[in-house]
């Protein structure tokens, strides 16, 4: 089980993390941040892994990743 | 719970100012995650340059000191002599370091010095506005060369790297990129050996990036990683480009 926490105030949404997603889970949101930016959504949240790929191309920390152990 | 990927501690929780898709964001990461794994954060001294990480002292939660434009190794010759238990690194761009700061560098490097420079290269003068930085590449349109870079009327760009490592005080010279998550991992491995090779007292240490400037490039976030992957890779080889045996042991 993945929780990925998306501090969506500081997303500019450049894009950088869904080019990066092996599986293409994640999107653009059609609601703008205070900045008037368009953040990041994960689609599926049961499909991520938590490879963390995404959070080491974001540039501003918007993505932070725990992981459920056994 | 087990964090996989959270802020690391080295860093403020400022947000940060960088335009979107700056490479700027992920180096500081970078040097913050080093800074929190050798657990040096306590000990660590930052310079900051002048260009966009002009306010670097807001984001890195370590001790920071604002140098003129390109004197950044001199200023941390300067703290490293004072301070000789403490770790001192600065951050500079190419427009701060390859241009106005290339004497500074060349003798800090060329003297030893016990310093680690991050030296972010994107190939263009990002605060001012898009002009020709002596890394630009041929061809290449800024503001100031509006019909590319001639190398009959601008030369040719300086690989800083390779320069640096023909000098003898220099012992861990490396060039690493961000414009995907392999190469970021990648170039976190050379910030961490750079950092090291201070610890150790080896020598001076530099680990050059090469990073995007999506607004003044013109292009959009992805469209500047496969601009840096198919124009900046080929001129500028990436890799470790000088180990001295003194390092070698290291990591």
């Amino acid at each position: 089980m993945v929780e990925m926490i998306m501090h969506v105030e500081l997303c500019k949404g450049c894009g950088l993390c869904q080019a990066t997603c092996p599986q293409d889970l994640l999107s653009t949101s059609d609601q703008v941040n205070s900045k008037g930016f368009y953040p990041v959504v994960l689609l599926d949240k049961a499909k991520c892994t938590g490879c963390a790929l995404c959070a080491r191309m974001c540039p501003d920390l918007v993505i932070e990743i725990h992981k459920q152990t056994a | 719970m087990k964090t996989v990927f959270s802020r690391p501690q080295a860093l403020t929780n400022k947000p940060l100012h960088y335009c979107p898709g700056c490479g700027h964001g992920i180096i500081h990461r970078l040097v913050a995650e080093v800074i929190d794994e050798l657990g040096i954060r306590e000990k660590t001294i930052g310079t900051c340059p002048v260009g966009c990480a002009v306010v670097a002292n807001e984001y890195f939660n370590v001790d920071m000191q604002q140098a003129a434009h390109g004197r950044s190794p001199a200023v941390a010759t300067g703290i490293k002599r004072v301070l000789p238990d403490r770790v001192v690194f600065t951050y500079q761009g190419d427009g701060d370091l390859a241009s106005i700061g290339m004497t500074e560098v060349v003798h800090a490097a060329a003297r030893g010095e016990l310093i680690t420079t991050i030296f972010v290269n994107n190939a263009i003068y990002g605060m001012t506005g898009g002009q020709m930085a002596p890394t630009s590449l041929l061809g290449q349109f800024t503001t100031t060369t509006p019909y590319g870079r001639k190398k009959e009327l601008q030369g040719s760009p300086i690989r800083v790297a390779e320069m640096l490592a023909t000098l003898e005080g220099a012992v861990y010279i490396a060039r690493m990129s961000v414009h995907n998550a392999t190469h970021v991992m990648r170039t976190k491995r050379a910030i961490k050996r750079a950092f090291e090779t201070q610890l150790e007292g080896k020598g001076y240490s530099l680990v050059e990036i090469l990073s995007t400037c999506p607004t003044n490039w013109g292009l959009s976030p992805v469209e500047a990683t496969k601009w840096l992957a198919d124009n900046m890779i080929p001129y500028y080889p990436l890799g470790e480009i000088k180990v001295a045996a003194a390092v070698e042991g290291i990591n």
